[in-house]
């Protein structure tokens, strides 16, 4: 069984393009040219010297000695958290602004759920001159004020989305119907492994460089080249997908892909999509999803403004249900737990959604030897208002 | 079996054909099949029955907003069907279903189309149903169950294309006016009489209707010229969302025959 997208752009029943004709030409015209131009030397370049001088990679590979000696086993963190603006979304809004520049396109719209997309491609457009639209749920404006005012310094349109529950779902809504009303000069930088195909195939590309340097930096530190287990939170899937990436069809290696369980799996506030969805199509993929029985997409709840997506990205989608990923839904509170433990003992402060692949260490049982590698996806300087609540408690 | 009442239509009339948009259950729960009778009374040709959806991403707000105020009136498809098992008593216009991919897989296609069947609907329009995947997984299916399915075509879709989805559709193509979600235009420009006039030009196997955009008597008229008439959606919800002194019955009356000149 192979991992990868086929012609069709399916991972196994998931994936492909559901969407409606008006979207035909812009996602013909990526689909046509995407792996030309990621294979390009001249693009590859561009990418690589921004991945290293402005993002700042490779990102460190921590061997995290208390947590290990915690855990009784050997942990190493992938420190995404310490690129260029605090999280690995930052690989992908570079590979997709330079995929913009080469198909001549002169303005960029995004979905933001927590800002912390909507920054990064805010980011990448200042740095290139590009005009910058963010679509952001009117729910989330309000609740995320800071990251609002960043992408605003960083020279982006902020639009508040009212339509539907006011989130990331109805954000994303927006910026594909914008896509459709702008179909000649707009390219749609999307924030995770979703929507229509080729996105998730091409965000996944430009995350894979996380698990290209892993395999370098395991080699270095541990002399091979794979570990025993990879641990991820998902929610879209891109941080997860890009860790992934070269070791999916590696047995040898155990992924571990952590969801948000919010209030728990069974309380009806909870975001554990792989493990309660069930197939049907949202944002033009055919993945699972949180529905109920006449086809409606439901709100899903999590503390992390991350992971509360109703789908998830096709490949994961596929990844669970062939039973080649271990999934673990994490509660808010195991979550929370997760981020003080790895605060106190390792002096690092872990996104909220990273703190739910912390909490996953509860739940493997790796042998005193293995090698587990978690992805440390992004910095919980964004969390800070929710930690304080809870260290007041 | 007995001819298509969309191939009767467009037998019947070859130009002015004005299809109206509605949402079902909006703007009561149970104002659908009344709403049906009052188009078909006034001299509307045919009716769009639109199935309220959670993210309906090809429509603008106003479309966007009755199907969520129908959502929550509790419309669901099941009981759309329902409600529209009597309705050939009474309604003999054609009626097209028109809703996402989504709630139909849910319900399952055989399933859909079969209670389709049932309800006497002649077509149906799933705008994020790729026409490929039709044709491979599904369009025996519609041909068994006598439904129609009716793909859209717009500005930027090339000729090769163009060819394609004409063949595959029956009874009629959609022509989405300007590249656009629903109800965000409110003409028709010189851009989209060229693409209009290059669609005739290719005398299509069927004919079009042009929908999006059309919100008027003179784009209505506009329109009639390039194709064989127009679909109206917003302008028409807007009518029915309005607060004012006339009755629902009144506003319905006013609007089509203001679009059809009667």
């Amino acid at each position: 069984m192979g991992f990868a997208v086929d012609m069709q752009g399916f991972y196994g029943e998931y994936g492909g393009a559901y969407i409606p004709e008006m979207l035909y030409p812009n996602i013909k015209e990526l689909e046509d040219s995407y792996l030309n131009i990621v294979q390009s030397e001249s693009f590859q370049l561009r990418f690589r010297h921004l991945l290293k001088d402005y993002a700042g990679r490779p990102t460190p590979l921590f061997r995290a000695e208390r947590l290990s000696e915690h855990f009784g086993t050997q942990i190493f963190l992938k420190r995404e958290d310490l690129n260029h603006t605090g999280a690995h979304k930052i690989n992908n809004t570079i590979g997709q602004l330079l995929m913009a520049e080469r198909l001549n396109k002169k303005r960029i719209i995004a979905e933001t759920g927590a800002g912390q997309h909507g920054v990064a491609t805010a980011t990448v457009c200042a740095l290139t001159g590009m005009e910058c639209i963010v679509y952001m749920g009117a729910l989330d404006v309000e609740r995320q004020a800071s990251n609002v005012k960043k992408m605003k310094m960083l020279g982006a349109e902020v639009i508040p989305v009212h339509s539907g529950n006011k989130t990331l779902k109805d954000a994303t809504n927006e910026a594909i119907r914008d896509w459709i009303n702008h179909p000649v000069d707009t390219h749609y930088i999307i924030g995770s492994v979703v929507g229509p195909h080729p996105y998730p195939d091409m965000v996944t590309r430009f995350q894979s460089v996380i698990s290209e340097e892993i395999r370098i930096q395991l080699m270095e530190q541990v002399g091979r080249d794979y570990p025993d287990y990879l641990v991820a939170c998902v929610g879209g899937g891109s941080n997860a997908a890009g860790a992934y990436y070269h070791y999916m069809d590696d047995d040898r290696v155990t992924l571990v892909s952590a969801e948000a369980a919010g209030l728990g799996v069974d309380s009806g506030k909870t975001a554990a999509t792989s493990l309660l969805g069930t197939p049907g199509i949202i944002h033009g993929s055919r993945t699972l999803l949180m529905q109920d029985d006449d086809g409606q997409i439901e709100e899903p709840y999590s503390i992390s403004a991350g992971l509360d997506y109703p789908g998830v990205g096709p490949l994961h989608a596929w990844l669970a249900r062939s039973g080649r990923a271990t999934l673990h839904a994490i509660t808010d509170e195991k979550a929370l737990q997760a981020a003080f433990l790895c605060t106190r003992k390792e002096g690092i402060i872990p996104a909220l959604e990273t703190a739910h692949a912390l909490a996953a260490l509860e739940l493997i049982t790796p042998g005193t030897d293995d090698v587990v590698v978690v992805n440390l996806s992004g910095r919980g300087d964004k969390d800070m208002e929710i930690y304080i609540d809870k260290l007041e408690i | 079996m007995s001819i298509n009442r969309i191939n009767q239509l467009f037998r019947d009339r070859e130009t002015e054909i004005l299809s109206i948009y509605l949402t079902a259950g909006y703007p009561g729960l149970d104002d659908t099949v009344k709403l049906l009778e009052l188009l078909q009374e006034h001299g509307a040709h045919m009716v769009e029955i639109g199935i309220p959806f959670s993210d309906p991403l090809a429509d603008g707000p106003v479309i966007q907003e009755s199907s969520q105020i129908a959502l929550n009136n509790g419309m669901k498809l099941d009981l759309l069907f329902k409600q529209l098992l009597e309705v050939r008593r009474t309604v003999h216009i054609p009626l097209v279903l028109m809703g996402y991919l989504n709630p139909v897989l849910q319900m399952g296609m055989e399933k859909f189309l079969s209670r389709c069947s049932e309800a006497g609907i002649d077509g149906v329009i799933i705008p994020d149903l790729p026409p490929k995947e039709y044709e491979t997984r599904y369009r025996e299916l519609f041909k068994s169950k006598g439904i129609y399915n009716i793909l859209l075509l717009t500005p930027f879709t090339d000729d090769d294309r163009i060819r394609q989805i004409s063949s595959l559709s029956d009874g009629f193509v959609y022509l989405v006016a300007d590249s656009s979600t629903t109800g965000v235009r409110d003409s028709v420009g010189d851009h989209q009489k060229e693409y209009f006039q290059r669609i005739k030009e290719m005398n299509l196997p069927v004919p079009g209707l042009i929908g999006f955009g059309i919100s008027n008597r003179k784009a209505f008229l506009t329109a009639s010229k390039y194709a064989s008439g127009a679909i109206i959606g917003s302008a028409f919800i807007r009518v029915l969302s309005e607060k004012n002194t006339l009755s629902l019955e009144a506003r319905v009356e006013k609007f089509i025959r203001g679009i059809s000149g009667n």
